[in-house]
């Protein structure tokens, strides 16, 4: 079956551009959503043609009155219910409009197919039973609107004919309606009689509406505004992927407010690290000059090597988005099992996500309700204002900052449960990045280079606890001193002692651990050494994070030993203390430890000798460009 | 007077967005060229590529050889900056026009794809009760599920679009699957702000389909924009033309004189004969189409 109209685009080869409108049509069920949606297709010469003639046969064959909502009603599921499923697109043209119609379910069980829908949206049609009056799911769609940010709602007043077309009853929906609406920040554009069966108020102001001077249904919807990018806003381009298919290494993301070019001075949030866009990269044409703004999915380069990764915010130096731990947000939720204090989630902001937990829940009502109690965990379809802690720190803005960047989304066991706008964000104590300026080296890399005959390195050696990687890391940096080179020996433990002392043994101050690892080792690497790291690092997952920072600078080294020699070596007595119950989360007794998958180089110290192993070692540098081969004297053969 | 608002405030869109607007005006000489409609559905097709290949395991994009999956292909090796870093799956029904088949072997390589050709199993398989045409579609999805099962994808990237028909207008961008590849339409996943559900449980994959938002006009419009290369029986000939190619048996030209992409919008803007009035599977029962949706079929 085709019941949606195939329309002309707005690109039409003569050139006309219509503007394109996405509006939704919400309200309680059986108010009269699709029939309005039938009846609008078909006041605006929008049907395929026979379709009319079609469903009104087919309704004789199955015996019952022809419903304008057939037409809508496209699935056999549907009709057998009576009600409407799902958001079905619909498309259709006024005066000087595309309209691409958008219906939402009425039914509050499927108040998520709904917010699918009015998500989408730049305008929306609330649609009221003039005999019934407003009612809870009038209201709860009223405030999701709200939620939802769609700023444009025209109310329609239905069934005027149940009411004799009462100029009254019209007045008093209408009041009653706009009070509730403009308590939650929204005004209507406008409040509409109709009878969507008959057809009055809907193209035509009929005399039986002769009372009502305003727009009809397609007047109103011919007036809405489609949604705007938000150009001129501060620039926020939150980052998807990091592209190496080729040589270039792009960000690739969506601008989602201001606008870029090549040359601007941006900072990448949460960190706070400042850089250049050198280029706006395209395809088939690359690069791009112009200005690119808001709504443009993009791919740009920067003048130095930085760790960005999914879910970072670029913004412009002095205009960036706030970094935090800690927000507040009103939400609407979906999901069975109300939300409640103590509960642990997933919050996407953007391509960000974090694991959060929920501190505090305030104004947890059911917005359908006109009175409603303040309850303590957020029902399935109610809304709420909750504070939550994130694990990560994240970027974002307060909503009415930003409306793109200001709202999140909630998921529970990988399944979108709820979403909602960021209220207010609690800044982190981190200096304002404005007054980071990176003070760049007063030397070139190949100055240090030409006097270490190296190139900079991070050389990782991860393994179990007395498999050999201290004693590798110090034979190693004897050598290579010994060399003419500049090794920097960074031990996971002593580096506890000092700059991560703040750290425990956690997953999370694990990964921290490495992070701050990580970004130290790659900092000295940048600057021409070579960083050698012996950490145990057990989590694949967090090398792999520490081989994002320090990029191609990167050497992991998996000291192979096996668990039972590193067992019966024990050095410092930690396996003793283990076994004993006496030393908690030590890695090495259990199965904790996640062996090395890509290593460059793996090395078994129960079998070779250190200073075989330390060959072993030299030998991968040189053949992967970190150490030069013997000096060659060009000048001596000449 | 009911009009809450005058007509001039009832269309201003109280966003923050506009605050400012004036004084970003005065740098007008370095604002950004404003968006069409061509390059807004781009732009968001891009997004949710992008999306697919950040978020899920194994991905492959759905090749039918069509107009609409040419134009998916296109939109990827923007999103990627040049090639598609994931295979291009046809199932292959070995029922295609010749014609079809030399673009696969000839773009397949032109534009560096990673080019899977998967059979499907022979129609005794399929549900006899199925209505012919109808069976004849089983079987390709039948064929999907044995590349599926073959390679393990965990997301398949679709050219479907909402207004083709009614059943797709259903669809959400990531469309998760069972086990079985069936589709659940009266649960689906709530999704919004390009949020997207992209957790498949375990065995289980995700449809996405980057083109949802597409017409059938904006299809062409931007394949002539783009000068992206197209099979010629799009193209009228002798007073007939293909909107939709199928399997050769199960697919009829409709009655035209566009010889070019332009006359095919002029065309479109017309026509009220819907676009898959070709294909017969459409046209035999009510429900065939939904039945086989549900069964897992595009």
């Amino acid at each position: 079956m085709n019941m949606i109209v195939t329309s002309a685009t707005p690109a039409t080869p003569n050139g006309t551009t219509r503007p394109q409108v996405r509006i939704v049509i919400v309200g309680h069920v059986d108010h009269g959503k699709s029939t309005l949606v039938g009846r609008l297709l078909h006041e605006t010469g929008s049907l395929p043609e026979g379709k009319l003639e079609m469903l009104k046969a087919v309704s004789v064959r199955r015996g019952m009155p022809f419903e304008w909502s057939f037409l809508l009603d496209a699935l056999q599921t549907e009709r057998d219910q009576g009600i409407t499923i799902d958001t079905t697109q619909i498309r259709f043209r006024t005066n000087s409009r595309d309209i691409v119609l958008i219906d939402a379910p009425g039914h509050a069980e499927f108040l998520r197919n709904m917010i699918t829908g009015a998500s989408q949206a730049d305008g929306a049609v609330l649609i009221i039973d003039a005999l019934e009056g407003v009612r809870d799911q009038t209201r709860r769609h009223g405030y999701l609107l709200h939620l939802l940010g769609v700023k444009q709602v025209a109310i329609v007043v239905n069934k005027m004919d149940r009411v004799d077309f009462s100029a009254d009853r019209f007045k008093e929906i209408s009041d009653e309606i706009s009070a509730h609406l403009k308590g939650l920040g929204v005004t209507p554009t406008a409040v509409i009689p109709i009878s969507a069966r008959d057809g009055d108020g809907v193209a035509e102001r009929t005399d039986r509406i002769g009372w009502y001077k305003g727009p009809t249904v397609v007047e109103a919807l011919d007036h809405l505004e489609p949604a705007r990018p938000l150009e001129t806003l501060a620039l926020r381009l939150p980052v998807q992927a990091i592209y190496k298919f080729d040589d270039r290494r792009i960000v690739a993301g969506r601008i989602e407010s201001g606008s870029l070019k090549a040359g601007d001075e941006i900072v990448i949030m949460p960190a706070g690290k400042i850089a250049k866009i050198k280029t706006v990269e395209s395809w088939p044409v690359t690069p791009v000059a112009t200005r690119q703004g808001a709504g443009r999915s993009v791919g740009i380069t920067l003048d130095r090597e930085l760790f960005v990764e999914r879910g970072d915010i670029i913004a412009h130096a002095g205009a960036a988005p706030r970094e935090t731990r800690r927000l507040r947000a009103r939400i609407f939720w979906l999901h069975d099992k109300p939300l409640a204090k103590g509960d642990q989630l997933l919050v996407r902001c953007g391509p960000k996500e974090s694991r959060a937990t929920v501190v505090a829940i305030e104004k947890a009502v059911d917005p359908g309700e006109l009175e409603s109690s303040e309850n303590k965990a957020i029902g399935r379809n109610h809304v709420g204002e909750i504070d939550i802690s994130l694990s990560n720190p994240i970027a974002t803005d307060p909503y009415t900052e930003n409306p793109r960047t200001g709202r999140l989304v909630i998921e529970v066991s990988g399944r979108i449960a709820g979403g909602g706008l960021v209220l207010s964000v609690d800044a982190g104590q981190r200096a304002v990045p404005v007054d980071i300026v990176p003070v760049e080296s007063a030397l070139r890399p190949d100055e240090r280079s030409a006097r270490y005959q190296h190139n900079g390195a991070v050389v990782w050696l991860t393994g179990l606890p007395a498999s050999g990687k201290s004693t590798l890391a110090k034979a190693l940096e004897r050598r290579l001193f010994t060399n003419g080179g500049s090794p920097i020996l960074l031990d996971g433990d002593t580096l506890r002692a000092g700059l991560n002392s703040d750290l425990g043994f956690s997953a999370a101050d694990r990964s921290e651990n490495i992070r701050r690892l990580a970004e130290v080792a790659t900092h000295l690497a940048r600057n021409g050494h070579i960083a050698i790291v012996a950490a145990v690092s057990p989590a694949r997952e967090d090398r792999a994070t520490a081989r994002r920072i320090a990029d191609t600078t990167f050497r992991e080294i998996y000291v192979a030993t096996p668990a039972e020699v590193c067992e019966s070596r024990d050095p410092k007595g930690h396996y003793a203390k283990a076994r004993s119950g006496a030393l908690q989360s030590f890695t090495g007794i259990g199965n904790d430890y996640q062996t090395p998958q890509g290593a460059e180089l793996s090395i078994d110290t129960s079998t070779r000798t250190v200073a075989d192993a330390t060959d072993a070692i030299e030998q991968m540098l040189k053949a992967s460009g970190v150490l030069f081969d013997e000096v060659v004297d060009l000048a001596a053969n000449i | 007077m009911h009009l809450l608002k005058d007509d001039s405030a009832a269309v201003g869109v109280s966003s923050p967005a506009l605050i400012g607007r004036v004084g970003a005006q005065e740098f007008s000489a370095d604002l950004p060229p404003s968006m069409d409609h061509l390059d807004q559905l781009e732009a968001q097709s891009i997004y949710i590529f992008r999306e697919a290949f950040a978020r899920l395991k194994k991905i492959a994009l759905l090749w039918s050889l069509g107009k609409d999956s040419n134009v998916m292909i296109w939109l990827a090796r923007k999103a990627f900056f040049g090639r598609m870093p994931f295979p291009a799956l046809h199932v292959d029904t070995g029922k295609k026009f010749p014609e079809m088949y030399r673009f696969r072997d000839h773009y397949g390589k032109e534009w560096d794809l990673d080019l899977r050709v998967e059979p499907c199993p022979p129609i005794d398989a399929v549900d006899p009760t199925l209505p012919p045409a109808a069976r004849s579609a089983a079987r390709k999805t039948e064929g999907l599920k044995m590349a599926l099962a073959k390679f393990g994808f965990d997301g398949l990237i679709a050219g479907i679009r909402r207004d083709e028909e009614a059943t797709r207008a259903k669809e959400r961008v990531f469309s998760p699957r069972g086990l079985e590849g069936n589709w659940d339409v009266r649960d689906q996943p709530p999704e919004f702000w390009d949020h997207f559900n992209a957790s498949p449980p375990q065995g289980a994959h995700l449809r996405i389909h980057p083109i949802l938002h597409w017409t059938e006009a904006d299809i062409w419009a931007y394949t002539k924009r783009e000068n992206i290369p197209i099979i010629p029986l799009y193209l009228a000939k002798d007073g007939k033309r293909y909107r939709s190619l199928g399997d050769q048996d199960i697919t009829n030209p409709v009655n035209s004189t566009a010889s070019n992409i332009d006359e095919i919008l002029i065309e479109l803007e017309q026509t009220k004969v819907p676009e898959r009035a070709g294909r017969a599977l459409d046209h035999e029962t009510e429900d065939a189409f939904e039945r086989l949706r549900v069964a897992g079929y595009l």
